[in-house]
């Protein structure tokens, strides 16, 4: 059974600058197909710029990331629009629907343009929001919305999910529902990426915590003091 | 392709009949700015009416300026723009089906009014159908070239301004070749040549604004 061999989504040695600013350096991770990812960290640890540099909105200053089963064969998807739009599934802090239009019209309309494949309301049931589809956005709850945004995601046909903060606004009752879609998610063989401040409550054997600290560059000056030397010499 | 065009097209009208109050205050906006020169000028229909099309032109650039910065702005800031990038639509699709429905909103309300703002300023009865035919085929490049202004202005917080400083000076020939048309209509003159070079202006910012607006927007974003 070839396709048993689990595909990784892998990078390596990512490095992140904005401004002047190393937000990480170094950084390196594995995401097998099942696995779920845990971002932690310090506000301003970079997060979120981990999670748009996979999804190709921000150039990482350096490193790779591949996706595969084998080391030899894998596919660098650093910037790969296609493979990107086709596999991943990016739900920013932002939701990403238009205040003035109902739920489901938004929904509608993502489910065009990204060639959603799941039924709207049978996902919104799910996390909960299915009797607010035909409310316009600006009349929704901010927890409300924040389930709305999700929603596109249950429907997405990518199975890497990159949640920035998926549980922002969300209750507790939200965020058990959100949980138990992450687990059937992983056992239906999708990976999440997903950057957080609460205990999610994934299975335990099918996810692993990245600490963002760990890859900050404490000492981001001296990198600028190598670069004023090198200009002075 | 074409579908998602029109889906991204009916998007924008849906949200902008929704929203309601741009288009009418375009309008507004239009008709004031066209209102006020017989107050500063007089009500001597001689001069209005060898103003009246200059005037026109120049406040419809104006009044098309209003809600250039909207374009993107708004996808921008509920997080849309982003999705739009990550979805398997090119781009540069999204860019020119926006553009498409800022003309839709924008400049044919513009263009249902300029007859009755014709007759306000004395326009001659030969210029209302050469005005009207300029204006449809002027103005697809108002909206083209101004998505190429939204989209650099998109990530700046007030970004109002210095668009319409960056996009006013590229007008010029639209207003240039808009106005000699009718003129030479009124005094009739051949007018093809400058209707030609009008459709060629708009049809050259239709074909590279969809490129040089995505790649902003890109640039923008990082």
């Amino acid at each position: 059974m070839d396709h048993l061999v689990s595909e990784i989504l892998r990078g390596q040695n990512l490095t992140c600058i904005r401004g002047d600013k190393v937000i990480f350096c170094d950084l390196s991770f594995d995401i097998p197909v099942g696995r779920a990812l845990i971002l932690n960290g310090a506000n301003g640890s970079g997060k979120s710029s981990l999670m748009k540099i996979i999804a190709g909105l921000l150039p990482a200053q350096n490193g790779e990331i591949f996706y595969g089963s084998h080391k030899d064969t894998d596919q660098n998807i650093l910037g790969d629009k296609d493979w990107i739009s086709r596999n991943i599934c990016y739900l920013a802090h932002k939701n990403g629907l238009k205040p003035e239009m109902t739920v489901a019209e938004n929904l509608t309309f993502w489910a065009n343009m990204e060639h959603h494949e799941g039924d709207i309301r049978a996902e919104a049931k799910k996390i909960g929001v299915d009797h607010c589809l035909d409310l316009p956005v600006c009349y929704l709850s901010s927890g409300q919305a924040r389930r709305a945004a999700l929603t596109r995601v249950l429907c997405h046909p990518g199975r890497i999910w990159l949640l920035d903060e998926p549980t922002v606004g969300l209750d507790i009752i939200g965020v058990e529902l959100l949980c138990g879609l992450m687990n059937d998610h992983l056992a239906r063989g999708g990976s999440i990426l997903a950057a957080t401040h609460i205990q999610l409550g994934i299975d335990a054997d099918k996810s692993t915590t990245l600490n963002m600290s760990d890859f900050s560059y404490s000492a981001s000056s001296r990198l600028k003091d190598n670069q004023e030397e090198s200009l002075l010499c | 392709m074409l579908k998602l065009a029109l889906l991204i097209i009916a998007r924008d009208l849906r949200l902008s009949m929704r929203h309601g109050s741009a288009t009418t205050m375009v309008m507004g906006f239009f008709v004031m700015v066209v209102i006020m020169f017989p107050f500063a000028i007089g009500p001597e229909q001689k001069i209005l009416e060898r103003i009246s099309v200059g005037v026109i032109w120049v406040a419809a650039l104006l009044s098309c300026l209003l809600s250039l910065d909207r374009m993107f702005q708004t996808d921008y800031e509920d997080g849309s723009l982003d999705q739009f990038i990550l979805s398997p639509v090119p781009l540069e699709l999204v860019v020119l089906a926006k553009c498409i429905a800022h003309w839709l909103t924008t400049s044919l309300p513009l263009i249902v009014i300029t007859p009755i703002l014709g007759i306000m300023m004395n326009l001659p009865e030969a210029a209302f159908l050469p005005l009207i035919l300029t204006m449809l085929l002027g103005t697809p490049a108002l909206s083209f070239i101004g998505g190429i202004g939204a989209s650099v202005t998109v990530t700046l917080r007030r970004g109002g301004i210095l668009l319409s400083l960056l996009i006013l000076p590229l007008y010029i020939p639209v207003l240039i070749f808009g106005s000699l048309a009718v003129k030479a209509a009124i005094g009739g003159y051949p007018a093809m040549e400058h209707l030609m070079l009008l459709s060629g202006f708009s049809l050259f910012s239709a074909a590279i604004a969809p490129w040089a607006a995505a790649a902003a927007i890109r640039a923008g974003l990082e």
